[in-house]
C-alpha cells in the first residue's frame, strides 16, 4: 500500500478551481515531487493534504486513513512535516528554539507542570536542545545555533525550515520550493541535503521550480497544469512527454 | 545554564522584596507597594497573553472586577468563607473566558480586540446595574480576610502576603516561558500556520493562556477587595483594562522583568501626578503613544538591545 | 403598541445616524490606512463639547458648528501627523494601542479645559415634538437624519464621481499602485483623517441637544460606531450606513422592551454574538488566507 494516496482531488475558491480531480499516489520512501508552470495549483495541493486548507472535492489518505480536512496540528501527529514557500519562521525566537519547536509532540506539554518546572520537563527540554543542536548541524547551520532568527540570512532561513521539519521525526516530509531564491550553489546543497534526508527512511514531496534539481533527485514525478494532472511518471518519461513540453514551451526542461 | 544561575533573578527580586521594607518610611509607601505587587501580578498573567502569545485582550479588567466582587457579595451576602469566595470568583472568571475564547480566537487584531473589549464592557455593565447584589455604582464594603483564626490586616501584613504571591508568579512564569508550553505560545505568535503544521493546537494554547490570565486576574481582584475593603465598579472599568494593557505595552511585550517594571513605573505615575488633577489621563495616553513610536518592544527589550545583551536570551 | 414601537424607532434611527456617521469614520480611516482608529469617539465628544463652549461664548449657531466640526479636522490632522504616521509600518496591536493613547490624551485634555460636567445647548429649531402615528419626534431629530443623509450622499459623490475621491479608494485598495500612478498617498491619509474626524465631530455636535455630553462620552459611542461597522462589515461603506442604523434601532428596541438599564450593553452583547457567528459581518467577504 502507498504511503499516501489521493484520490479525485478539488479545491475551489468562489468560481476558480484551483486544484481539479487530482489522484496519485507516493509509495514510502520516494522522493516524489509536484511540477507545473505557475499557478498550476502545487502550493494549493501541499495545502489541501496538509490541512491547511479543506477540500471541496475528493479524498486522501495516510497509511490508508482518510485524512481530508483533519487539522494540521493532528496531521503532525501523524507523521507529517512541511516547509513553506514564504517563509514560516518564528522571527521571535533564536533559531535553536525554532527547531525545538518542531519536536513539540514529543514532549510533555501540561501547563501545571511546566509551571512548577516539575524535573521530567526540565531534563527532557535539555537533552532536546542536544538534539535540536545534531539537526542544526546536519542541516549545516550549526554556527547560527543561538542566533535570533530574526538576523540570519535568507538561504540559511531556508534550510532552518528543512531542520524545524526534520525535528518532528515525520514519516513524510513535504517541503514546497526549497530552493526558491537560492543561488546555485546554494540549491546544490539543498539538493544534497534533499537526499540525505530522503537516505534517512523520510519519504519526501517535493514542489520545485529549480528543473535540474528536481530531475536529479526525484523518483517520480507528478506534473500539474492549471490544477489539473498532466501527468505522472519517473524523470525519463515526464522529459519526454509532449503534452509536458507544450505546458512548458519557451521554458527550459 | 546551571541550576543555581537561572534561579539569579528569583533571588534578586526575593532580595529587593525582604529589605524594601527597611526604606519604606511609612504605610503610605507600604500601600503604594502593595498596588505595584498586586498590578505585576496580573501583568505577569496579561503579558503571556499579549506579549509572549500575541493576543490582545481589551477587558481584562472585567476578570479583575468578577473576582473582587465574588470576594464582595459571596462572603457578606451568601455566608461564604472568604477564600471559598475567592476561589469561586477565580473559577467563574476561569468559565467565563473559557467558554467565550473559543469563538473569540478565531477572530484576530481589531476583532479580537473589539470582541475582549466588549466582554469587559458587558462584566462592568452588570456590576454596576445589580445594585442588589453590588451596591451599583456607589460600590460596597468588603469583609477582611481570614485564615485559620487570623486575620489579614494592615499593610505590612499585606505586603509579605502580596510579596510571596509575587514571588511565586514570577517563578512560575519563568518557568512557563522555559518550557515546551511555553516555546509553543511564543510560536504560535511568530507563526500560526508554521506552528500548527508543527503540531501545535494553536486555539486551544490560546484559549489556555486567556484562561490562566482571567485566572489570576479574579485572584488580584479579591486580593484587592479585601486588601482595601471596598470595591466599587471602577475596578473592572475599560480604563482599568487599558491601565494594565499599558503596564505590559510599557514594561515590555514578552518581557517577564518588563511585565515588573512595567508595573511598578505605571503605579507609581498616578501618585506622582496626583497633585495635576486630571493630567494622569493625558500623561496615561503620551505614553502610550510614545512608547509604541519610539519603543515598540517596551522598555527593557529595548533597553537589553541597547546593552548588547542578546534580546533572546535575557527574558 | 404600535405608536410605542414607532417611538423606539425614532430615537433608534436618531442615534443611530450618529453611529452610522462614527462608522462611516471608522471606515474611511481603516481603507486607508488599515487602522481602526479607537479614538473616533473622542471626535464626537470634541464636536459635541466644542459647540457648547464656542455657543456659550457666544458665538452664534452657524459659527460656533463650523468650528465645532473644523477643529476636530485639525485635530484628526495633527493626530496623524504626530502619532500614526511615525509607526506606519506597525504590527496591528501597537497601532491599536495608539489610537488608545490618542484617545486618553484628547479626553484628558478637554476634562482639564472644560470639566467633568454635561452640557447641552438648544435645538437647532426649537424643542416642539412632532406628533406622528402616537409618537412622538424631536425637530432635532429630524436635523440629525438629514444631515446625516446629506452627508452620506455628499460622500457617494465624492468618492464615485470626483478624482480626490477615487485617489483615496486607489490608495485603499493598493497604496503601492497607487503611488506608483502618481497619487499622493500622503495626501490621502491626511484628508482620510480629517474627513473621518469631521464626521465624528458632526454627528456628536447634531446628537448633543438630544443626548448631552460630556467629556467622557466618547469611548461609549465610539465603540458603538465600531460595533456597527463590524455588524456590517469592516471596510464597506454602505455596511458602515446600515451597521450604525442597525445597531442604534436594536439598542433602543432592547432598551425599551427588555432592559433599559442595559441599553449600553447591548450592543456589546450583538457584537460578541455577531463575532461568535458570522465573523466577516453581515456584508463582509469571505476572505482564505494564503500560505
Amino acid at each position: 500500500m502507498a504511503l499516501l494516496e489521493v484520490d479525485n482531488l478539488s479545491k475551489s475558491f468562489g468560481g476558480v478551481t484551483a486544484v481539479q480531480n487530482v489522484s496519485f499516489a507516493v509509495d514510502r520512501g520516494l522522493v516524489y515531487s509536484v511540477i507545473g508552470p505557475n499557478g498550476a495549483g502545487k502550493t494549493t495541493l501541499f495545502n489541501l493534504i496538509t490541512g491547511v486548507y479543506t477540500p471541496t472535492e475528493g479524498d486522501i489518505r495516510l497509511d490508508g486513513q482518510s485524512i481530508a480536512g483533519v487539522e494540521p496540528h493532528a496531521l503532525a501527529l501523524k507523521g507529517m512535516a512541511r516547509t513553506f514557500q514564504n517563509l514560516q519562521i518564528c522571527m521571535n525566537m533564536t533559531a535553536l528554539e525554532n527547531v525545538m519547536v518542531g519536536a513539540h509532540l514529543q514532549l510533555d506539554r501540561n501547563l501545571i507542570k511546566a509551571m512548577l518546572r516539575f524535573p521530567g520537563i526540565a531534563r527532557r527540554d535539555s537533552e532536546l536542545k542536544d538534539q535540536a543542536h545534531e539537526l542544526m548541524r546536519f542541516v549545516g547551520l550549526e554556527r547560527y545555533w543561538n542566533l535570533g532568527a530574526s538576523s540570519m540570512p535568507y538561504g540559511a532561513l531556508k534550510r532552518l525550515e528543512i531542520a524545524r521539519a526534520l525535528a518532528a521525526k515525520p514519516q513524510i516530509l513535504f517541503l514546497d520550493e526549497p530552493a526558491a531564491g537560492l543561488n546555485s550553489m546554494e540549491t546544490g546543497e539543498i539538493d544534497e541535503l534533499v537526499r540525505k534526508v530522503a537516505g534517512n527512511d523520510v519519504t519526501v514531496v517535493l514542489v520545485e521550480h529549480d528543473m535540474k534539481m528536481v530531475m536529479n533527485i526525484s523518483d517520480r514525478i507528478l506534473v500539474l497544469d492549471y490544477g489539473k494532472k498532466l501527468t505522472e511518471g519517473t524523470a525519463k518519461e515526464v522529459r519526454e512527454n509532449p503534452d509536458v513540453i507544450a505546458a512548458y514551451l519557451g521554458s527550459n526542461v | 545554564m546551571s541550576v543555581l544561575k537561572r534561579q539569579y533573578p528569583l533571588m534578586i527580586l526575593a532580595g529587593v522584596l525582604l529589605l524594601l521594607p527597611l526604606v519604606l518610611p511609612n504605610n503610605y509607601y507600604y500601600d503604594i507597594a502593595i498596588r505595584m505587587a498586586i498590578n505585576a501580578i496580573i501583568v505577569l498573567g496579561l503579558n503571556l497573553l499579549i506579549g509572549f502569545a500575541g493576543q490582545i485582550s481589551l477587558g481584562h479588567a472585567g476578570f479583575v472586577g468578577v473576582g473582587a466582587y465574588a470576594s464582595a457579595i459571596l462572603p457578606s451576602q451568601f455566608g461564604w468563607h472568604p477564600l471559598l469566595a475567592m476561589g469561586a470568583g477565580a473559577a467563574i472568571a476561569s468559565t467565563i473566558a473559557a467558554i467565550v475564547a473559543r469563538p473569540i480566537f478565531r477572530l484576530k487584531g481589531h476583532y479580537l480586540a473589539m470582541a475582549t473589549l466588549g466582554l469587559g464592557i458587558i462584566i462592568a455593565i452588570v456590576i454596576k446595574n445589580e445594585a442588589a447584589y453590588t451596591g451599583g455604582p456607589d460600590g460596597m464594603p468588603v469583609a477582611p480576610l481570614g485564615l485559620m483564626g487570623f486575620e489579614i490586616s494592615g499593610e505590612k501584613q499585606w505586603y509579605w502576603v502580596l510579596a510571596a504571591i509575587l514571588l511565586f508568579s514570577f517563578w512560575a512564569a519563568r518557568n512557563l516561558i522555559d518550557s515546551p508550553f511555553g516555546r509553543a505560545l511564543r510560536a504560535l505568535h511568530g507563526s500560526e500556520v508554521a506552528s500548527q503544521v508543527m503540531g501545535v493546537d494553536v486555539v486551544r494554547y490560546k484559549v489556555t493562556i486567556f484562561v490562566l490570565s482571567a485566572f489570576f486576574a479574579s485572584l488580584m481582584g479579591s486580593v484587592t477587595a479585601h486588601y482595601i475593603g471596598f470595591v466599587t465598579p471602577n475596578i473592572a472599568d475599560f480604563f482599568h483594562s487599558i491601565e494594565l494593557m499599558t503596564m505590559v505595552v510599557v514594561g515590555g511585550m514578552a518581557s517577564i522583568y518588563g511585565s515588573l517594571i512595567g508595573a511598578v513605573l505605571l503605579t507609581a505615575l498616578p501618585q506622582a501626578l496626583s497633585t495635576f488633577e486630571g493630567w494622569e489621563t493625558v500623561a496615561f495616553g503620551s505614553i502610550l503613544i510614545l512608547c509604541m513610536i519610539f519603543m515598540p518592544k517596551g522598555l527593557v527589550p529595548t533597553l537589553a538591545a541597547r546593552f548588547g545583551r542578546n534580546g533572546q536570551e535575557d527574558r | 403598541m404600535f405608536s410605542q414601537f414607532l417611538q423606539f424607532l425614532f430615537s433608534g434611527i436618531t442615534v443611530g445616524a450618529t453611529y452610522a456617521l462614527a462608522a462611516l469614520g471608522f471606515t474611511l480611516i481603516y481603507n486607508a490606512s488599515n487602522v481602526i482608529n479607537f479614538a473616533q469617539g473622542e471626535f464626537i465628544m470634541l464636536g459635541g463639547m466644542l459647540a457648547f463652549y464656542f455657543m456659550q461664548s457666544g458665538l452664534s449657531l452657524p459659527l460656533a458648528l463650523l468650528l465645532a466640526i473644523a477643529i476636530p479636522a485639525v485635530v484628526g490632522v495633527l493626530f496623524e501627523k504626530l502619532a500614526i504616521e511615525p509607526a506606519r509600518d506597525a504590527e496591528v496591536v501597537t497601532l491599536i494601542i495608539i489610537t488608545i493613547g490618542a484617545s486618553l490624551v484628547i479626553r484628558g485634555l478637554i476634562q482639564i479645559w472644560l470639566g467633568k460636567g454635561a452640557h447641552s445647548y438648544p435645538a437647532f429649531s426649537g424643542s416642539e415634538p412632532i406628533q406622528i402615528g402616537g409618537a412622538t419626534l424631536l425637530p432635532q431629530s429630524l436635523w440629525v437624519l438629514g444631515i446625516t443623509a446629506l452627508v452620506v450622499v455628499a460622500l457617494w459623490y465624492f468618492f464615485s464621481r470626483t478624482l480626490a475621491g477615487k485617489a483615496i479608494l486607489a490608495t485603499s485598495c493598493n497604496p503601492l499602485a497607487a503611488q506608483l500612478v502618481g497619487i499622493n498617498t500622503q495626501w490621502v491619509l491626511l484628508v482620510s483623517f480629517a474627513l473621518s474626524a469631521a464626521l465624528g465631530a458632526i454627528g456628536g455636535v447634531l446628537l448633543t441637544p438630544i443626548t448631552l455630553t460630556s467629556y467622557d462620552v466618547g469611548i461609549m459611542l465610539g465603540l458603538k460606531g465600531f460595533v456597527a461597522v463590524v455588524v456590517g462589515g469592516l471596510g464597506s461603506g454602505l455596511g458602515a450606513v446600515v451597521g450604525g442604523l442597525l445597531v442604534g434601532i436594536i439598542e433602543a428596541m432592547a432598551a425599551g422592551y427588555i432592559s433599559s438599564a442595559y441599553k449600553d450593553a447591548i450592543p456589546f452583547i450583538l457584537i460578541l454574538f455577531i463575532l461568535f457567528f458570522m465573523p466577516r459581518g453581515i456584508f463582509g467577504a469571505q476572505v482564505t488566507e494564503r500560505v
